[in-house]
């Protein structure tokens, strides 16, 4: 698997997914500056991580969604190449048009960062083939901005679609009907707040993420 | 010439700062407000000519995310 990160001023897990990626598929990915305008060729995996890009000005994701890099990540999600977008990645998924809704402050304005249990609404997708419908994961979650908002009607398609990948279990930050990752209609772009890059070996405390990893690795490569 | 946009969330989104704010007023003793909505002000300068529709496509590109945000724009006169 070729995978790529992009980085953002402002990005602070980019390398925590870079080591995740190369323990798991054994290949160091390519990083890749938001000022770039290409990804490296026959890359055939995206991740866009967590942190703050531009320190969350305006909106959280909305400045690292316009930047010259999204272009050419946009362009490779709809060839198919899949794309995963966490914790910042998912607000600028949403930003950029990748995926519907919108991700706002926290119902309790705090930021929240904690262990979470959640759900695999969904194993049959590319990101999610690791798992066993229904089963119970935990993943850390750390942010502000988490609170998952769409129109009930953008939620009922979600839904019905089985596009609503990962769910919590318990509350966390107020999202529409617990909505912790969702897939676009496609399947091939997934956003999720928590973070399965934390809890990929055991000195993390839990190996939970590592399967999503794997398992992309089996459907990619 | 200056413009400014007046961005607001829309109708029915939760507004998790409103409320907050309006939970401070009450806390301090004003009991006459009903509700609470915050948004945000981005006051433009503008070469002369920019026409309303390009401030509009300004606004749906990047200033207010029309998934959840409605934005209003005002022209500054200026003498």
């Amino acid at each position: 698997m070729k995978s790529a990160v992009v980085v953002f001023p402002g990005s602070n897990c980019d390398r925590d997914l870079a080591v995740a990626l190369e323990q798991i598929t054994g290949r160091k990915p390519a990083m890749v500056w938001h000022k770039d305008a290409e990804l490296p060729d026959g890359t055939d995996f995206i991740g866009i991580p967590g942190g703050f890009s531009y320190g969350d000005y305006l909106r959280s994701g909305a400045m690292a969604a316009r930047s010259p890099v999204m272009t050419a990540v946009k362009e490779a999600a709809e060839r198919g190449v899949p794309v995963i977008g966490i914790c910042n990645g998912f607000q600028v998924l949403t930003e950029a048009g990748l995926l519907p809704g919108a991700l706002m402050r926290n119902a309790r304005l705090s930021f929240v960062c904690r262990n979470v249990p959640l759900r695999v609404e969904n194993s049959q997708s590319l990101f999610t083939a690791g798992y066993q419908g229904g089963e119970t994961v935990t993943f850390p979650v750390a942010h502000h901005d988490g609170n998952y908002q769409a129109d009930p009607e953008a939620l009922d398609r979600l839904e019905g679609e089985g596009r609503v990948a990962f769910r919590y279990l318990e509350e966390c930050n107020g999202s529409a009907r617990d909505i912790a990752g969702i897939l676009n209609d496609a399947g091939n772009v997934l956003g999720l707040m928590p973070h399965p890059e934390r809890v990929v070996e055991a000195a993390h405390g839990g190996t939970d993420g590592r399967r999503l990893f794997e398992g992309l690795l089996e459907t990619v490569a | 010439m200056k413009a400014r946009v007046f961005i607001t969330l829309k109708n029915g989104v939760l507004d998790p700062q409103g409320k907050a704010i309006h939970h401070a007023l009450e806390g301090l003793g004003f009991s006459g407000v009903n509700d609470v909505r915050a948004g945000k002000m981005i006051e433009l300068d503008l070469t002369d000519g920019t026409s309303d529709a390009d401030i509009e496509d300004m606004c749906r590109k990047l200033l207010a995310n029309t998934v959840i945000e409605n934005f209003r724009i005002e022209r500054l006169e200026t003498a």
